[in-house]
């Protein structure tokens, strides 16, 4: 294992069951789930909350598996509840299969599924295969990978299936071992006797094989007792991935789903008004089809736009076609939009900041008036303001937009990692005229994903695309739609007012007012009937935002009256917009943050001190203290060179960040062809506490990774809005952290379990490590930036790549430019 | 457009395309060789990067006429046998670190740290963080202290 990471020691007793303790000779919770009749053994659970699942009202006379034997009625109950059910199978092999509704685009639900599975039946990881379901409406909204909300949801139903699976394999193997159930444990894929023998799970899948499908009842393995769970595993594609063999949509082998791109307009949601040399592109080497296809990516609403897909040979031949093509294009949705005219428009919009606010927003945010009475005994106070701005961000992963569509005969067949299959099966149906039967959608595994897959524009592409032309697609956006036409989490402005007592030496009030370009939350937030809610054409969008933000929104510390605001420009889909690995937070908390530390400088408090004596939360205060310790707080550091701490809490969980950032001329401007140097963030202490952590080292992965994303927003990643479309037209004028950014030394530690329950981690990170390297920037220049990422509004450093026509063509020097390409420019540095 | 010859990953391939098509395409939609994979089709994020006669290069921007027959193109796939193991150092590092997230970036990565590494060596040094600073590969996961970590240790045991 990594020497540099390194886990908390586990305690010897971790805290009881919260909801029902456990209490020596009293029962446990008990489980309710299916046997199903299968040829091999397969056991069944409801996708749902705990209390769902628990079976109290059930009698329970066995002590690990007890059965409802009250066949005609059960068989009846059973069959209607078991289209719902995710399913756990022993293979024939004594392997265990397991289809999880979920996307695996790298965040590692997969391997944290075949953990759970692991402890709960006694069998090693690497014997589990988890693999992902295709779309499966019956399982209503409960098919979405969002929000760092899997393992939370998924942790009691997976490991209840396991149970079931496992006492089913204990009794068939009590015959077998002349033993009694209760006296046999597994290990390893066998079941052991007391006398020492065993059997291994291959001989006894189909013995423990059910003719019936039925309700069964089960509990679940004890905390004190977990082997795995908690244990460093790997990534269950790690081999995979490092030898070429992991297979992605566009890896995938579908017989004549031949290369697809698309030429889109030269500004956001454009139109085409016609094509001038159709034919002539269409005779263009290895070209096979020219279509002009609506890429409305919202069906049935909102603002519509259009483009022309190329199919042929390969993705280089549509490149060219796509390039060749002569279009008359349209005006677009924000033609008339810049950075300069959005900020106007946000500040236009802003709540304003004196208490009480006249705005309705008040209603949402929740005013908390200032009693003029507790004002009077603070005594006199003194104000701080500070207007924020964040400017737009890309969440575009490695693996562009894709999909494969076949859609003939009536049918279609589509391939996309989508991080919500179900909604992507419906919009797809509705744009080919389909019911969602005649649909099915696949979910390979994504290259990365952050909220970009939560809508299914790609799909919408290549099925268009394949209907229109009777043949299969392979359809990939190049990447220069994907800054251009593809989602970003909208520009913003987050105000904060502050009051404190000099007197007292404390904050007496803290409000801090949201206003964002609108973000699109309609595919992908809460269940399918507010999703649907919020599609009906009298919806207040707007309400839908509201609540996310106020569901996400926090201060983890004690500032006196706290008051939030959060308004929004434009209707949902004016811009393309979504989440970046995080929601709202990775704007929230680095202006609250900073404001923080200018009140604890006002009053005279450290950074640190001011933090741990105002959290409300006591493992806020644990992962505090434990970066202030392990990543020594305070220590002796040149001029230029600074910490900054933050704590946030999301997702259930609690996480501390220290970043260290050098910002002395010999770091910040040094030379690197075509990169953004600047400030170095040399060193990153995170203390990350998810109640229990299920497998450490994929927990630090996602900390690592959120900090790579903060160190982005911070200093480089950004598009810049010029005359309705953005700037940046590929990786190296969208400048996400690379390895020339990222911290030479970074240490995740993992607190030992706080509760008996996993919390979120994919986003948890990205808040508190964007607010904590602003804050350390900030104390190394000694002065508090307002705007960001810093360099965002100082240059651009790249000479923008053309419009019309669409793509950048792929040089032809990459024999004698290598490393750097020989485009690039110097280096930029952000703070310069 | 006549028939290209040369090999790959050890075997000889002849295709028959269009001289100016860039050999990534050529690998992947007509060969079937998917491990190296697109992510920017302009050598800016490097997600491509395989060897050719042993050094580092970005197929995305090299035209299929470039490739000449005696010419010995490897992806990620044909690595392990250029050292005849069934994973190459540098692969076994990266598991050991569990570096990839969504492992999109990941052969390109590896296949750019054995040639920095190959590289350093040449030049009578060892592997340095300033070595790393400057490679270009792209990962919008953020695994670069992983990535920096497995590099280290590969090159212990390249």
């Amino acid at each position: 294992m990594p020497a540099k990471h390194r886990s908390a020691p586990r305690p010897s007793r971790r805290p009881a069951d919260r909801t029902r303790p456990t209490v020596a000779g009293m029962e446990r919770r008990r489980f309710l789930g299916y046997l199903i009749a299968a040829p091999t053994l397969a056991v069944g659970v409801k996708l749902t909350a705990d209390s769902v699942l628990e079976a109290n009202a059930l009698p329970s006379p066995a002590p690990e598996v007890s059965e409802v034997y009250d066949l005609s009625d059960l068989l009846l109950d059973s069959t209607r509840a078991t289209a719902n059910l995710i399913t756990v199978v022993v293979n024939e092999d004594g392997t265990v299969s397991f289809s999880i509704p979920r996307a695996e685009s790298g965040q590692g639900i997969t391997t944290t599924a075949a953990v759970l599975i692991a402890e709960e039946m006694g069998i090693d990881v690497s014997d589990v295969n988890v693999t992902l379901a295709d779309a499966r409406p019956e399982l209503l909204f409960n098919q979405q990978t969002q929000g760092s909300a899997s393992v939370i949801s998924i942790y009691t139903p997976v490991r209840v299936a396991a149970a079931l699976a496992r006492g089913q394999l204990v009794e068939a193997a009590a015959t077998i071992l002349g033993d009694e159930a209760e006296n046999l444990r597994t290990t390893g894929g066998r079941v052991l006797s007391t006398a020492g023998s065993s059997v291994p799970f291959a001989e006894l899948a189909t013995a423990a094989a059910n003719s019936v499908t039925r309700e069964a009842i089960t509990e679940l393995k004890p905390v004190d007792d977990f082997t795995v769970i908690g244990t460093d595993t790997r990534r269950d594609d790690v081999r995979a991935a490092v030898t070429g063999s992991k297979k992605y949509t566009m890896d995938l082998d579908v017989p004549d789903a031949l290369p697809t791109m698309i030429a889109r307009p030269p500004t956001i949601k454009g139109t085409v008004e016609s094509v001038n040399n159709l034919d002539q592109v269409r005779t263009m080497p290895g070209v096979t089809d020219v279509v002009e296809i609506s890429t409305d990516a919202e069906p049935g609403r909102g603002t519509t736009s259009s483009a022309v897909a190329v199919r042929a040979r390969t993705f280089g031949q549509c490149i060219d076609a796509v390039n060749a093509l002569d279009i008359t294009w349209g005006g677009g949705n924000v033609d008339d939009e810049s950075d300069e005219t959005i900020l106007e428009q946000l500040r236009a919009a802003d709540a304003p900041a004196n208490l009480p606010s006249p705005t309705p927003l008040d209603e949402v945010g929740g005013v908390v008036p200032l009693a003029t009475d507790a004002l009077g005994a603070v005594g006199p106070v003194e104000a701080l303001e500070q207007e924020f701005v964040f400017y737009w961000r890309s969440n575009a992963a490695m693996e562009p937009n894709v999909a494969i569509a076949d859609v003939r005969d009536g049918e279609a067949e589509v391939w996309t990692p989508s991080q919500i299959p179900i909604v992507t099966q419906s919009q797809l149906a509705q744009v080919l005229g389909m019911t969602p039967a005649q649909v099915t959608v696949h979910v390979p595994r994504g290259g990365g994903a952050f909220g970009r897959r939560l809508f299914s524009d790609a799909a919408l592409d290549a099925a268009r695309v394949s209907q229109e032309i009777g043949k299969p697609v392979r359809l990939m956006w190049h990447r220069a739609d994907e800054c251009r036409a593809g989602r970003v989490h909208p520009m913003c402005i987050s105000r904060v007012k502050a009051t404190y007592s000099p007197g007292l030496g404390e904050v007496v009030s803290f409000e801090q007012r949201q206003t964002s370009v609108a973000t699109d939350y309609t595919e992908s937030f809460g269940d399918m009937i507010t999703s649907q809610a919020a599609k009906l054409p009298f919806a207040n969008e707007l309400t839908l935002s509201q609540t996310v933000f106020l569901l996400t929104a926090s201060v983890p510390y004690d500032l006196g009256a706290i008051v939030f605001g959060y308004n929004e420009i434009f209707d949902f889909d004016r811009f393309a917009t979504g989440s970046v690995r995080n929601l709202n937070n990775q704007d929230f908390r680095p202006a609250q943050e900073l404001m923080v530390d200018q009140l604890a400088e006002r009053l005279g408090k450290d950074p640190m001190d001011f933090r741990i004596n105002r959290v409300e939360d006591e493992r806020a205060k644990a992962v505090l203290e434990a970066v202030r310790d392990e990543g020594d707080w305070g220590r002796d550091l040149p001029e230029g060179v600074a910490q900054g701490v933050v704590v946030h809490n999301e997702y259930k969980g609690s996480v501390a960040v220290l970043a260290e950032v050098d910002t002395r001329p010999a770091t910040a401007e040094r030379e690197i062809r075509g990169a953004t140097t600047g400030p170095r963030v040399r060193k990153v202490t995170v203390a990350v506490d998810v109640g229990l952590a299920i497998n450490p080292l994929g927990l630090k992965a996602q900390m690592e990774g959120g900090v790579m994303t903060g160190i982005s927003h911070v200093f480089t990643g950004s598009l810049h809005l010029r005359d309705g479309n953005f700037l940046e037209g590929s990786w190296d004028d969208y400048r996400y952290t690379r390895h020339w950014n990222a911290p030479p030394e970074i240490d995740v530690i993992v607190m030992p379990p706080s509760g008996d329950r996993p919390g979120g981690a994919g986003e948890l990170a990205v808040g508190a490590a964007t607010a904590a390297v602003a804050c350390a920037y900030a104390r190394a220049v000694g002065e508090m930036p307002t705007s960001f990422p810093i360099g965002h509004t100082k240059d651009v450093p790249f000479e923008v790549k053309k419009f019309v026509p669409p793509l950048p063509p792929s040089p032809t020097d990459g024999l004698t430019a290598y490393p750097t390409p020989s485009a690039a420019g110097p280096a930029f540095n952000p703070a310069s | 457009m006549p028939p290209r010859t040369f090999k790959v990953n050890g075997r000889p391939v002849t295709v028959d395309i269009e001289d100016d098509v860039r050999l990534l395409w050529v690998l992947r939609d007509v060969l079937g060789i998917t491990g190296p994979k697109y992510g920017c089709g302009i050598n800016v994020c490097k997600a491509c990067t395989s060897h050719i006669n042993g050094r580092a290069f970005n197929p995305c921007s090299v035209p299929v006429s470039a490739i000449q027959p005696t010419d010995e193109v490897t992806t990620i796939e044909g690595l392990p046998d250029t050292v005849g193991a069934d994973l190459h150092p540098m692969q076994e590092a990266w598991i050991d670190r569990d570096v990839p997230q969504c492992g999109y970036c990941q052969p390109g990565q590896i296949m750019a740290a054995v040639d920095l590494v190959k590289k350093v060596e040449a030049d009578g040094g060892s592997i340095t963080d300033d070595d790393i600073d400057e490679i270009r590969n792209m990962c919008a996961c953020g695994t670069y202290s992983r990535i920096r970590e497995a590099i280290k240790q590969g090159a212990e045991n390249m």
